[in-house]
């Protein structure tokens, strides 16, 4: 009940609250109004209506969602998608976004799930659904009017007769006390007058204009600054700390210690970085690294923990019987989230009960790991969402928000941590390596008859989830178990097809027990992968091993369309049986004006710069979005450095909510798949990484020469609503490798394609010629 | 600690700091202002970009005694929600945000470089963001809205 006298006590509040609302000063009105957290939050109920909307006396609305807006546009287009669904003006709703206290647990918001949990038949779209239809049927009854003949208009219902009556009228400050009905009707695509148009972000005015509020400027009254001290390499922990190495820093409040866990809080900021760079501490040494330069090879000697995904135990029958086998290894590198803002959190920890603002993807998962991590019980913990700096997965955002937790605690007061950039580069799960072997059997008319995928792929943490806090590096460092791979021998496939990491390749029928769920047409095939201990702490990042596998997958049916001398758009489209990404690769092939000839093109010269093009598609986590790419590029040979000039796009995400929201993801999308491709990797030597600020890690700044970028979207308005953030990042690689290909002839099966490799490579091509 | 008095957006501000004190912690910490932010303290982002005396200035690097009486101008300085900058308008138009926390650097880097030299070639401006970083990789649309900035106010 507490829970929802807080609701409505926050809605009575929101109203004086501008856009840009500041977290600080909405924490202050549910500390008084609510007291202890003794509600336990999991009583907001998403069976219920209220839990997802409330309409006050003015008729403005307030709906909550667990799926926060981490920059890619999940502000703007929920917002769209509650005024649609109610008939209301955009600007009339306000949108709540993760916070422990007030929204619906909808887990993490991560794997492009926001979209198709909030935007089909359930949740926040059901919820405003059935809350149009109650208050059509409460108008209905009170104008004395038949529903079929009231409209409505921006929270306006009319009657034929002339008769009005509003929202804030028929409901306003009340509770509808309705369950979410799964047969209130969503309002068709061909109807949308919020959704679908391209409804500029919420977000744009305050952030040009420097006023938004990112978790870096929550200001809480009585803060102080925290920082850490991270182990100087991988594994170490902590044999001693000299707390007098640091009396010296003026505004030293205390060096906090928790197994090997350190970290220090002073009055301001500069003082907490001074002592963290001052306070001494004996780290017993780590285990050591293994060399980066035979890492791919040693990978695949490790134990591993094995899953069959698909396996239709005709493959090396197929492949003795094959009129020719091609087998190529490709290997993809550690990379970072490498968020342009080192992460930060504030934590409020009192004796009986703590307020977190947190950039997390999991304000609830958050709550649980916070509370296991200061011994406070769960309902007494609150996260609150607010933006940090764009994260693309399993940035540092968790494991600060435990920091400020951890130090908060130790010194009774609020406290802001602010990672620094090698922490924050030593601190994150970085985006899995891979190695990933292809083998294909090839009948006499070049047609692939067997397709056989291994699959290695590194873990160590991850997502905390619920209870695993270890899982990052301060839940590490403060005792709590990792989650780590305990080798496992596949078992046969069973079930429906499992392709959200796109390990299993578009081109084949992905059949269990006859059931087949795959794209494409190939019918001997096996998909095994490897998960093996990583010595680096991993986690999601932007198209979590989907990119790796699609890298491998795409670049590997170039290799064999270019072995069989058939264009690579046709010998994809003659193995293809979805007509989602036959239509997509169709619709970029049209927009490139792509002529079809065998790659690599004839007649290139060997000197200078050299252009070639390069396609690749995918059905995103085998159904959750499709997209092709068709990258044009130059390649110097004397250099080896690789220039994209120009993309094109086609993509494929059911309903499009917002094509200029889209368009920016996917425009962004293909550059830091770019940026990934030709630059991207963690380093790292026998004790430590080595990639460690911006100069030590490669990204494409401001300044780089662009390419033309071009987008294709197709709307499919009766299809469900898919993701769309990392659809198109999923193919830069592929693409670019094909048409670093397509230049040269020379295949670079590893990422990044650094000018070295291209250059190896190149000479490869060269020396055979 | 020392008294210090800070320039910022055409007010003058009274500050306790150290000396050494990154301009960046004073603007974001005892004024509480959003527009410079902590990319990664070593001046190689640019998310703390500030403008002094028409030079964008990378503000975490900065000791606060250097610009003591100097005029300041963060992000926030050059407009407001009601009436942006017209870098800020532009930016608005072509919608060249995503999580926006680059923006100080990006904005402030074009501003500088365009008030001095308003004539800069596609050259020069890719030059002056060579040291700009943005990893949403809204590239596209903020080189777009740098060049539409660039033409309004020729």
């Amino acid at each position: 009940m507490k829970t929802e006298l807080c609701r409505r006590e926050f809605l009575k509040r929101s109203g004086a609250l501008i856009v840009s609302f500041s977290a600080s000063s909405m924490a202050e009105p549910f500390v008084t109004a609510q007291g202890p957290f003794d509600t336990h939050p999991s009583h907001i109920d998403p069976d219920k209506l209220d839990s997802w909307l409330a309409i006050a006396s003015d008729g403005s609305v307030t709906a909550y969602t667990g799926k926060c807006d981490l920059g890619q546009g999940m502000w703007t287009v929920q917002t769209q998608l509650v005024a649609e669904e109610l008939c209301v003006a955009f600007d009339r709703v306000r949108l709540i976004q993760c916070d422990t206290s007030v929204t619906p647990d909808q887990g993490t918001t991560s794997g492009s799930q926001s979209t198709p949990t909030n935007f089909n038949a359930r949740n926040l779209a059901q919820a405003a659904a059935t809350a149009r239809e109650a208050l059509l049927g409460i108008a209905a009854q009170r104008l004395g009017v038949p529903l079929e003949q009231l409209t409505v208009e921006d929270g306006m219902v009319s009657a034929k007769t002339g008769s009005q009556v509003s929202y804030g009228e028929l409901i306003g400050g009340k509770h509808f006390e309705l369950a979410v009905s799964a047969a209130a009707k969503r309002r068709f695509p061909s109807e949308w007058k919020v959704l679908g148009k391209p409804v500029p972000s919420t977000d744009r005015v305050a952030l040009m204009t420097g006023m938004f509020e990112f978790v870096h400027n929550v200001h809480i009254p009585g803060m102080v600054h925290g920082r850490v001290v991270r182990p100087p390499e991988a594994g170490a922990t902590v044999a001693s700390v000299d707390e007098n190495s640091v009396r010296h820093v003026p505004g030293m409040i205390k060096v906090v210690v928790r197994n090997s866990f350190v970290g220090v809080v002073a009055e301001k900021q500069w003082q907490a970085a001074q002592a963290a760079r001052d306070l001494k501490v004996n780290w017993n040494p780590g285990p050591g690294l293994p060399a980066q330069e035979d890492f791919y090879d040693n990978l695949r000697k490790q134990p591993s923990r094995d899953v069959m995904l698909v396996d239709s135990k005709d493959v090396e029958e197929k492949m003795t019987s094959a009129a020719q086998v091609l087998k190529a290894t490709y290997s993809h590198p550690y990379q970072a989230h490498g968020s342009i803002g080192s992460s930060c959190a504030v934590a409020d920890v009192q004796a009986d009960h703590a307020t977190v603002w947190s950039a997390t993807q999991s304000v609830y998962p958050t709550q649980h790991g916070l509370a296991m991590l200061t011994g406070l019980p769960l309902d007494s913990v609150r996260v609150i969402f607010v933006r940090g700096s764009g994260c693309y997965g399993l940035n540092a955002a968790d494991t600060v928000s435990y920091d400020a937790a951890l130090l908060s605690q130790a010194v009774h007061k609020p406290v802001r941590v602010q990672l620094t950039r090698r922490d924050e580069f030593i601190s994150e799960n970085y985006g899995s390596a891979c190695v990933i072997e292809q083998k294909v059997g090839i009948d006499t008319s070049g047609a692939i008859m067997a397709w056989d995928c291994v699959t290695w792929s590194v873990s160590f943490g991850g997502r905390p989830g619920y209870e695993k806090p270890g899982n990052v590096i301060t839940g590490m460092l403060a005792g709590f178990d990792p989650e780590t791979i305990a080798p496992r021998a596949a078992v046969e496939p069973a079930g429906e097809l499992r392709n959200g990491n796109n390990a299993v390749p578009s081109y084949v029928v992905g059949c269990i027990s006859g059931k087949c769920g795959g794209a494409g047409l190939i019918r001997s095939e096996r998909v095994l992968t490897h998960a093996v201990k990583s010595p680096f702490f991993t986690g999601p990042l932007r198209s979590p091993l989907r990119l790796q596998n699609t890298f491998a997958h795409e670049c590997f049916m170039d290799e064999i369309s270019a072995y069989v001398k058939a264009d690579p758009v046709a010998y994809r489209l003659q193995h293809l049986s979805e007509t989602r990404i036959i239509d997509v690769v169709k619709a970029a092939a049209q927009a490139a004006n792509w002529v079809a000839r065998p790659s690599p093109q004839r007649g290139n010269a060997h000197t200078g710069t050299i252009t070639g093009r390069g396609i690749a598609c995918v059905a995103y986590e085998g159904d959750n979005g499709y997209a092709a790419l068709i990258a044009e590029v130059e390649v110097d040979d004397g250099t080896g450095r690789v220039h994209a000039r120009r993309f094109i796009v086609a993509h494929d995400c059911g309903p499009i909510s917002n094509p200029d929201g889209l368009r920016n993801q996917i425009e962004g999308g293909v550059l830091q798949g770019m940026s990934r491709a030709l630059g991207e990797e963690v380093t790292w030597d026998d004790r430590k990484v080595t990639s460690i600020d911006w100069r030590s890690y490669n990204t494409l700044a401001l300044g780089y020469a662009l390419p033309v970028i071009e987008t294709v979207l197709i709307d499919r308005p009766t299809a469900k609503a898919t993701g769309a953030g990392e659809t198109a990042i999923t193919l830069a690689a592929a693409a670019i490798g094909n048409a670093i290909f397509d230049a040269t002839g020379a295949r670079v099966r590893q990422v990044p394609f650094t000018p070295k490799r291209v250059k190896a490579a190149l000479s490869g091509v060269l020396k055979n010629a | 600690m020392a008294s210090l008095s800070l320039k910022i957006n055409g007010r003058v501000h009274t500050v306790d700091a150290d000396p050494g004190t990154p301009l960046l912690y004073v603007l974001s910490d005892d004024l509480q202002l959003r527009g410079p932010k902590f990319g990664c303290g070593l001046g190689q982002c640019g998310a703390c970009s500030v403008i002094i005396e028409g030079r964008a200035v990378r503000s975490c690097v900065m000791p606060v005694s250097a610009v003591n009486q100097r005029e300041i101008t963060t992000l926030e300085g050059i407009g407001t929600p009601e009436q942006p900058h017209a870098i800020q308008q532009a930016f608005i138009e072509e919608g060249a945000s995503q999580c926006g926390f680059c923006l100080s650097g990006v904005i402030l880097t074009a501003k500088a470089l365009l008030d001095a030299n308003p004539k800069a070639t596609d050259e020069q401006i890719r030059e002056a963001m060579s040291n700009v970083l943005c990893r949403c990789f809204t590239h596209t649309r903020m080189m777009r809205a740098i060049k539409r900035y660039q033409t309004r106010r020729a």
